[in-house]
Parts: structure tokens; C-alpha cells; sequence
């Protein structure tokens, strides 16, 4: 890894006021219109680091940017010296063998590994230019930016409404909730196949309906950022084709970051890829970040190539 | 070789005799259990029913139950005195109320302090320690609150209540030696573990996973609490109540050492009660026989109301179960 200083130009250090430090970088369409959360600033003080470590090829409008991130569970170090970007809106595809720590990352974008105890991360994750694990930084506040969908779908043993209506009630949302749960279900494209059973247990759902169901009650949130860990390895093909069909038309409005397993639907779906491998201290490492067209036609590693073709992993 | 594996398994698949015959006595046993089970609940229930019908039929129910009068005769044949449940049904309900309403919240606090606040360090010793109080037989809980529990903490605690809440009638004073309020204390104490413990059991099944997806949305850790975990739990929380109200409800001995042994019903908590279990053991020696059937009547009584109670919780733990939507197909 090259030390360079030309990312420095990635925070302007004379932009003071926290709530609007992100404009530059953040288009100013990014939230739906009457987005309810008044934009709070994340944490109270801006981040004077400026960043180190950045691979090449880095996409010039990131959301998110990693630099050296090593996780830790315990003693044992899970990811080791993870640096790579997440352009805003698109969709960018984590992949690579089982144990390397795809979830870990993806976890560690919204701060869900703070909950599990023992777990420490060393390094960088910089949301528009802000380090996400400086000390005075709100987790709750970085989940409400940064949602997440789980490889399970898990929606609350309440009804399809109250899923789509918990987080914005949280955030004290009380505008016209009826509005909000109906434009979140058609984000999610589930309106049509719900809207006469609003009262009914989000669990009595098929698979793939409570999964689109997860992804309307994240959105509900208006978040800037969703994450996805494997969302459609539950589903029958048929769903699955709907996720990505659906992720293709959220990132319009959101940045999206996915795990997956299935080589297709990160050639297909995404972007940008971050291919990820185990080493030989069973902690994952990047190997290679590219535009996903390049990796998979034309990679620069051949392990990638490996990887991608299947004779690995 | 052949002929080995032929010798092994001569009669093929019919050859498991020995398996059926174990399968049959088996259900055998099963169904024996049962019988006596059900045998031995029939017996008693007739023979106390028979026991207290002459009692019920002389007083007419609807005074026998909410009558206030217990002035037993001496009779070895027939009924003299005048028995009437509504001092004791009062005193039982009182204490049984008052420790709930003070051990459910407590108990949920507790439970959700186990599961989701403390590290797994400090809960599991806790939560055992929790079901070792549960196990503590329930004369010792009253013969401690009757020798220190009560004239230390709760005597002080009464005295207070009863000079700046006097107006209000449940807390008007004077506050005598042994009262309801004393008992519904200690067997809130003693319900407590239980409840707790179940409850507790309750919240750690809650999936992980909705938990994750709370904190996802953004949800603080008491959020998390308060509108994922104890929601779900409703149904169970619920049964979890009505199974210690059910051991408040048939409490004796601590109830029968605090309570105070009264005669009328005084609405304040400072005077002296009495509830059912406890005027059953503390009179039932020097009756004479038709008395003795008025308190089996008494008891009767109370096994009613527990499972009247019952049933209430079942349609409750139902229908909430219908709401939090598992049970939508
Ligand atoms: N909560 C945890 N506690 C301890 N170790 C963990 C925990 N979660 C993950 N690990 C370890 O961290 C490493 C990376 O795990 P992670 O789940 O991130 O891998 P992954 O790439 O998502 O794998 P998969 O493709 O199987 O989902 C693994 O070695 C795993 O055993
Ligand atoms: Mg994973």
C-alpha cells in the first residue's frame, strides 16, 4: 500500500458547520422528497485526520470510505488492512470465500458490530469525510443513516403496516404515516401485493415478500446508505430477480452495498466489486477493487480470476 | 457371508417384535398415569364439592359469597352457624392484587436486565440466584417477614404512606401490628423470582434477529427493549402473571403469619385482613365438624377463582397471540 496525500483534497477543512459538511459529495436529491429526519449532524465536531491509504482506481463521489480497517473478535483478527470506497448511488458487490469476512465489514459500515461483544475495529470508516468510529459519534445515529438488510428475512411478528412504520415511529416521525408506509411499499415494489392487507402479520408473507418487506421497513428510514448481507440467498430465483430488479431501481435514491455469494448476481447487479480473500491467518484481505465490468471480463489477479470463475471458494 | 447376513435378519422388515411389544406397554403406562391423574382430581373435587354442598345450600351462594358474617356453630350433624366468604375473598384478592401489581413491573425489569442489558458474566449468576429464591419455601419468606421484613422496613414505609396519603382510603391509618399490607409485600417478594424467571426464559427466546433489525432502524438498546423484546413477549408475560397470581392466590403460611387476622373488611391496607388459605389453617383445629366443612367450602371457593382466573388468562394469552400475528396463516 502506497502512502499518498492526494486524498486529502477529499475534506475540505475550511467547511465547519457538521450538518452540511456532506454537500459537496452528497448530491442534494439523495432523499426522497419530505424526508422526515432533519439532517443532524452525526457527530458534534468535524474529523481533521485526513485520509492515508486509498487503493487505486478510486470512484470520485464515495459515501462511504474504508482505510486500514482491521476487525477484531477477541484476539482473533478477522479482516486485516481493509481499504476500498463506496461510490453513492451504486450499487457495490462484496464477494469472495466463505470467512472473509464480508459480513464483518458490512457490519462494520453501520456499527452493528459494537454489538457484539469483544469485537474492535483499528483504522478508518469515513462517511462523507466524518470517521464513524470517533469517540463522540452516535452508533444509533450512523444506523438511522445507514440501514441494513439481513441475508434472513426478519420482519417483527407485527403487521405489514407496523413493520414499515417502527423505524420512523423511533425517529418520532408524525407527519402522515399512512403516506410514508404506502411510498415505502412501493419503493420496495410489495404495494401491489399488500396494500389490502396492511393489518395483516408481516409474517404470514412468502420468503420473498417479507424480504421486500425488510427493504420497505429500511427505507421507511429514509436512510442514505443501504446495506445488504446475502439478501436474496433465501429466495427461490424467481424472488431474487425482484431484489436485484429492486436494488437497480433504488440506487437512484440510495447507495447500496451487498454481500453475495452468487457470481451472477454480482455481475449482473452491481457496479463496483470488492473482491475479498482468506489469508493464511484466516484473516480476510482485499485483493482486488475494481469496476465490476473489469473484474469480471478482464481482472488484474489472477486469484481474482480464479475466484470468479469458480475454481476456488 | 451370505448366509450370515440371512441368519441376522430371518424375518425382515416384520422381525421388530420385541420394539412393539416395549411400544405397548409403553402407552400402556402413558395411559395409566393419565387415568389416575384425572381419577385422583375427581376425587377431590367430589368430595369436597359433597363436603361443602350442605354449607352452600343452607347459606345460599350469593350470601356465601359476598356475605360478611363468620360466626360458626358447634354442631357435629348439621348446620347452625352463619358462613359467609366475603371478608376472606376480599383479603385474598387484596394481597394477591397488591403483589402482582408491585411484582410484575419489578419482575420485568429484572428479566429484561438479564437478557438484554447484563453481559452473560453478571446474568447468569444472577438468574440462577433468582431461581434459588424461587425455591425458598414460602414459611421461611413469612416467618422473615414477620420477625424482620415487616417491624423494620415495611412499618416505616406503612407509616409514611398512611400520614401523607391518610386521605386516600387504602392508605388511612392507624397502621396496626400485622395487616395486608404487610402480606401483599412478602408475597410479592416470594411471587417475584418466579415471575422473573419465567419471563426471563421469555425474553432471551426472542429471535436475535428481530433484535438486529431494531438496532438497524436505529433503535437505541431500550427501544430495542421496550418495543421489539416485551411486545413479542406479551402472551407469555401474561401467563407468567397469571401463574404467580395463581401462587399468591393459594399462599397460606405467610399470608396467615402477616395478614392480621380480621374480621370485617377494611378497605385500608394498614388494618387487619384476612384471606381464605389463612383463616382455613388458622381455624380449622378447633372446629367443630360443620364449621369444618364451611372452610372446605372456603376452600372450594378458592379453587373456583383460580380457575376462573385461569381461564381468563387463556383467552388472553389467545388473543394476543392472534395480534402479535403468528398465529395468521
Ligand atoms: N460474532 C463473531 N465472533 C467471533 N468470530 C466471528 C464472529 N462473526 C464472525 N466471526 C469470524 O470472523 C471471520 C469472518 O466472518 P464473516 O461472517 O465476516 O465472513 P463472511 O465472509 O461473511 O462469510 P460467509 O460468506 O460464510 O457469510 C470468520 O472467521 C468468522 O468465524
Ligand atoms: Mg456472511
Amino acid at each position: 500500500m502506497r502512502v499518498t496525500t492526494e486524498s486529502a483534497t477529499m475534506t475540505t477543512p475550511t467547511m465547519t458547520d457538521p450538518a452540511v459538511e456532506a454537500t459537496p459529495s452528497q448530491p442534494p436529491e439523495i432523499r426522497p422528497p419530505g424526508a422526515m429526519v432533519p439532517p443532524r449532524p452525526i457527530a458534534r465536531a468535524r474529523d481533521a485526520s485526513a485520509p492515508r491509504n486509498e487503493p487505486e482506481a478510486r470512484p470520485a463521489n464515495p459515501a462511504v470510505e474504508l482505510s486500514d480497517v482491521s476487525i477484531f473478535y477477541g484476539a482473533f483478527r478477522a479482516v486485516r488492512d481493509v481499504s476500498f470506497s463506496v461510490p453513492a448511488h451504486a450499487i457495490t458487490a462484496l464477494i469472495g470465500p466463505s470467512g472473509s469476512g464480508k459480513s464483518t465489514l458490512l457490519r462494520a459500515i453501520n456499527r452493528m458490530n459494537d454489538l457484539t461483544p469483544g469485537s474492535r475495529l483499528d483504522g478508518e470508516v469515513r462517511y462523507h469525510g466524518t470517521n464513524l468510529y470517533r469517540a463522540d459519534v452516535d452508533p444509533v445515529e450512523v444506523r438511522r443513516r445507514i440501514g441494513m438488510v439481513f441475508q434472513k428475512p426478519n420482519p417483527f411478528p407485527k403487521s405489514i403496516y407496523d413493520n414499515v412504520a417502527f423505524g420512523p415511529r423511533l425517529n418520532g416521525y408524525r407527519d402522515n404515516m399512512d403516506e410514508l408506509v404506502e411510498r415505502s411499499l412501493r419503493q420496495a415494489a410489495l404495494w401491489d401485493e399488500v396494500k389490502d392487507k396492511l393489518k395483516q402479520s408481516g409474517l404470514a408473507l412468502s420468503g420473498g415478500q417479507q424480504q421486500r418487506l425488510c427493504i420497505a421497513r429500511t427505507i421507511a428510514v429514509e436512510p442514505e446508505i443501504i446495506l445488504m448481507d446475502e439478501p436474496a440467498s433465501a429466495l427461490d430465483p424467481r424472488s431474487t430477480l425482484q431484489i436485484e430488479e429492486l436494488m437497480a431501481e433504488l440506487k437512484e435514491n440510495y447507495t447500496i452495498v451487498i454481500v453475495t455469494h452468487n457470481m451472477q448476481q454480482a455481475a449482473r447487479a452491481s457496479d463496483r466489486t470488492v473482491f475479498l480473500n482468506m489469508g493464511d491467518d484466516r484473516a480476510g484481505y482485499v485483493v482486488e477493487v475494481d469496476d465490476t465490468v473489469k473484474i469480471f471480463t478482464n481482472p488484474r489477479e489472477q486469484l481474482t480470476e480464479d475466484y470468479i470463475s469458480g475454481r476456488f471458494g | 457371508m451370505t448366509s450370515r447376513t440371512t441368519t441376522l435378519n430371518p424375518g425382515g422388515i416384520a422381525s421388530s417384535g420385541r420394539g412393539r411389544l416395549g411400544d405397548r406397554a409403553f402407552r400402556w403406562a402413558v395411559a395409566a398415569g393419565g387415568i389416575t391423574v384425572l381419577l385422583i382430581l375427581a376425587l377431590m373435587i367430589g368430595s369436597t364439592t359433597l363436603d361443602a354442598l350442605p354449607v352452600f345450600s343452607s347459606q345460599g351462594i350469593v350470601d356465601f359469597l359476598t356475605g360478611i358474617t363468620w360466626d360458626p356453630g358447634v354442631s357435629r350433624t348439621e348446620i347452625t352457624g352463619t358462613y359467609q366468604a366475603g371478608v376472606f375473598m376480599f383479603g385474598t384478592l387484596v394481597t394477591s392484587l397488591l403483589a402482582i401489581t408491585l411484582a410484575l413491573p419489578l419482575s420485568i425489569a429484572i428479566a429484561l436486565f438479564l437478557s438484554d442489558v447484563a453481559g452473560p458474566r453478571v446474568a447468569r449468576p444472577l438468574a440462577y440466584l433468582v431461581e434459588l429464591l424461587a425455591a425458598i419455601p414460602s414459611v421461611v419468606y413469612g416467618l422473615w417477614g414477620l420477625h424482620f421484613f415487616a417491624p423494620t422496613v415495611l412499618k416505616p414505609v406503612a407509616k409514611f404512606l398512611s400520614e401523607t396519603l391518610g386521605f386516600i382510603p387504602i392508605f388511612e391509618g392507624p397502621v396496626v401490628a400485622f395487616n395486608p399490607f404487610y402480606a401483599g409485600v412478602v408475597l410479592a417478594i416470594m411471587i417475584l423470582p418466579i415471575i422473573t424467571a419465567i419471563v426471563h426464559e421469555i425474553f432471551r427466546a426472542a429471535p436475535a434477529a428481530e433484535r438486529q433489525a431494531a438496532y438497524a432502524l436505529g433503535a437505541t438498546r431500550w427501544e430495542v427493549m421496550w418495543q421489539v423484546v416485551v411486545p413479542r413477549s406479551r402472551p407469555g408475560i401474561v401467563g407468567a402473571t397469571m401463574l404467580g397470581l395463581g401462587r399468591a392466590l393459594g399462599e397460606t403460611i405467610a399470608i396467615a403469619l402477616l395478614i392480621g387476622g380480621g374480621t370485617t373488611i377494611n378497605i385500608s391496607l394498614f388494618q387487619q385482613g384476612e384471606s381464605i388459605a389463612a383463616k382455613i389453617v388458622n381455624t380449622f383445629q378447633e372446629s367443630a365438624p360443620e364449621a369444618i366443612d364451611a372452610l372446605i367450602a372456603l376452600g372450594v371457593t378458592l379453587f373456583a377463582i383460580t380457575i376462573v382466573i385461569n381461564m381468563a388468562a387463556r383467552l388472553i394469552v389467545r388473543r394476543l397471540g392472534d395480534l402479535s400475528g403468528e398465529a395468521i396463516s
